[in-house]
Formats: structure tokens, C-alpha cells, sequence
């Protein structure tokens, strides 16, 4: 957290930790263009969007698990309030990131911080995080280079080519392109999961889904295992510091403790 | 060209936004009780896990929703690991549609 007491660090330094920054975000780069196609491609063949409306949530809602959610709530015909709470408790997580990211952004101002909110993504958050931290300080493209650079535009760019590609694609299950929905969301909750407590929501999540999609609806059982899932987290102790990995290392989420400056 | 869904994006942005603008533009989310954070920290993880358990093993039919296995959980399962194991979601992407397309080709369900 910056104390306002580090030390000054050189040209080369700083030359040195943005180059790092550069490289790291080349891998986001091929990520995000990749995720991006999926996304539009599934949008188009699973949930029937028009390129307008892919588009639309690519650029106004801005949150890739929460766009390929969607595609799966709009296909089971979830009412609109359902699909808003939802993709509220999908990404609640960013609460933590923006206050993370809090103290390196004092002294911006109002309109800059709330333009980076609208980009705050997994993603962003874990180049910017590391690179302010490497420097001590704020530095514009530690955020905005992994912010528009490395996500906005591929993850645009890709769902505009996946959505306009969908149609050419027939017999999307011969293609595997079935799995890619519940690929990506079990692979986004390994990505976050980052001590016991999130494993044990996880499947505490996955479980609860499963059951109450049986025994009352697939729709109630996304909703149970995401509200209740959590709650059986909360009763693992947390860790004492060895089991959860820092949000930096790309896995996106902060410690709670990184929070306060 | 529909965009009936175009209002639907500008609701996921709006309970999006706040979240995500909390703590840059109110520095009193400081103030919010710990539970509260701890609970928010679990609820991504949950609701993630819960999507694709259901989209794999439970299929609806005539109405009922049934209990299923077939080759989407060897898919699912190929890219857990690979995401646990190279932290790239990309590749466990392409290695689980890799799976389901060639499972399918040799006949699989």
C-alpha cells in the first residue's frame, strides 16, 4: 500500500517494472482475444444473441463471467430481475479489487476514478495491482494499459468476430463448442479460488446447485448454490496466511487485509 | 437485427458499476463489517461453480431435470486441471473443446 514514504526509484527501474507490465499483459492480450471469440461465438450459437446485443454486453456490461453467465440465463428463459441479482453476486468481487486499488488512485480525479471503475476486471485489477506495487506509486499505464490495452479492445475485437462467425458454424455440439460454457465457468472458479475457504464454496456451490436443480429447478439451484455456497465457505477458518496466494499473481483476488492502506 | 437484449446489458451494467466503483469513489467501504467482505471474497468461486455443475449434470426434460454423465465432464474436468495446474484459461479452453470434439467423433455421448 502506498505510505507516501517509499523510496524514489530510478528511470531504469521504472523503465524496467513497465516492460514487465508490457509482457505480462501480451499473455492477457492472447487471453482476452480468446475468451472474447468464445464468448461471442457462444452468445450467437447457444444463446441466439444478435451481433448488436453481444456487442452491447461486451461494451456496457463489460464483465466476461457475467456475459457468459448471461448467455446461459437468457436460454433458460431466467426473468430479467434474477439474471440482475445474479450478475450483482457475480461480481460483487469487485468490491474488494476497487478497494484495493483505492489508496493508489488518491489524489486522481473523480471522473478518471470512476472511468477506471467501469474497466475494473479480474485482469486489470492483477497488472495494475503488481505494477503499482513494484513502483510504490500510482502510474497511469500501470492502469490503463492493462485496462483498455490488454482487455477492452480484444475482448471487443474477438466478441465482434466470434458473434459474426457464429452463424457459420453448424452442428455447434460436433464442434465441442457445448463444453465451452461450463468449461469457462468451472475454469473462471478455479482461477479465483485461492485458499480453503473459496474451495470449499466452490463446491459447497456446485453441490447445492446440482441438488436443488433436481430436486426444484436448474434456475432456483444457480441461485441457491451462489447465495448459500458462500455461507458454507464462512464456516472454514480463514487462513493463517500460507494457504491463500496474494490477488496479484493472477488469480485476481486480494487479501482482505490488502484492503486497508 | 434484435436488440431486445440491449436493455439487459445496460442492467448488468448498473448492478455492475456499483461494485466495481465502491472503493474508488467512496473511500468508506472501510467501514463495511468484515463478514460482509469475507462473504463477498466466497460469492464468485460459488456462483461459478454452481453454473457449470448444473450445466453439465443436470438436464431438463419434459419438464424434469435429471441427473446426467457423459463426455462435457471429462471436458470440464481436463480444463480444471489445466487451469490449476498453467493458470491459463485459454488453454484449458481449447484442450476441453478438444476433448468433447474428438470424444464425439469417435461416438461418444
Amino acid at each position: 500500500m502506498p505510505s507516501g514514504t517509499e523510496p524514489q526509484l530510478g528511470r531504469e527501474e521504472i523503465g524496467a517494472a513497465r516492460r514487465r507490465l508490457i509482457l505480462d499483459g501480451l499473455g492477457i492480450i492472447v487471453s482476452a482475444a480468446g475468451f472474447g471469440f468464445v464468448y461471442g461465438l457462444t452468445a450467437r450459437t447457444a444463446g441466439h444473441f444478435s451481433p448488436v446485443e453481444a456487442m452491447a454486453m461486451s461494451l456496457i456490461a463489460f464483465g466476461g463471467a457475467a456475459q457468459f453467465a448471461a448467455i446461459g440465463y437468457v436460454s433458460s428463459g431466467l426473468a430479467w430481475p434474477a439474471i440482475g441479482l445474479l450478475t450483482f453476486l457475480l461480481n460483487a468481487r469487485h468490491v474488494l479489487y476497487s478497494a484495493a486499488l483505492a489508496p493508489w488512485f488518491r489524489g486522481r480525479s473523480t471522473a478518471e476514478r470512476a472511468l477506471a471503475a467501469h474497466l475494473l476486471t479480474d485482469e486489470s485489477f492483477a497488472l495494475a495491482i503488481a505494477h503499482f506495487r513494484r513502483l510504490g506509486r500510482y502510474d497511469a499505464i500501470g492502469y490503463w494499459y492493462p485496462a483498455v490495452v490488454t482487455t477492452l479492445i480484444p475482448w471487443n475485437l474477438a466478441t465482434f468476430a466470434g458473434v459474426m462467425l457464429g452463424d457459420a458454424v453448424v452442428e455447434p455440439s460436433r464442434f465441442g463448442i457445448d463444453v465451452i460454457f461450463p468449461a469457462a465457468m468451472a475454469g473462471l472458479a478455479v482461477g479465483l479460488i485461492t485458499s480453503r475457504r473459496e474451495l470449499v464454496a466452490a463446491l459447497a456451490g456446485a453441490a447445492i446447485g446440482v441438488t436443488a436443480s433436481l430436486l426444484i429447478s436448474p434456475t432456483i439451484g444457480i441461485i441457491a448454490g451462489g447465495i448459500l455456497g458462500p455461507v458454507i465457505g464462512l464456516l472454514v477458518p480463514p487462513a493463517a496466511g500460507k494457504d491463500g496466494k496474494d490477488g496479484p499473481d493472477g488469480t485476481g483476488l486480494p487479501k482482505l487485509e490488502d484492503m486497508h492502506p | 437485427m434484435s436488440t431486445d437484449l440491449v436493455p439487459l446489458a445496460v442492467l448488468m451494467f448498473a448492478v455492475t458499476y456499483p461494485s466495481r466503483a465502491i472503493g474508488l469513489l467512496n473511500p468508506a467501504l472501510d467501514r463495511m463489517p468484515r463478514r460482509a467482505l469475507e462473504y463477498l471474497q466466497l460469492v464468485g468461486p460459488a456462483v461459478l461453480a454452481a453454473l457449470a455443475a448444473v450445466n453439465v449434470m443436470v438436464a431438463t426434460t419434459d419438464g424434469r431435470s435429471v441427473f446426467v454423465v457423459g463426455l462435457p465432464w471429462l471436458a470440464v474436468l481436463a480444463c480444471i486441471a489445466i487451469v490449476a495446474w498453467r493458470r491459463s484459461l485459454f488453454l484449458g479452453l481449447l484442450v476441453a473443446v478438444a476433448i468433447a470434439t474428438l470424444g464425439r467423433a469417435a461416438g461418444l455421448p
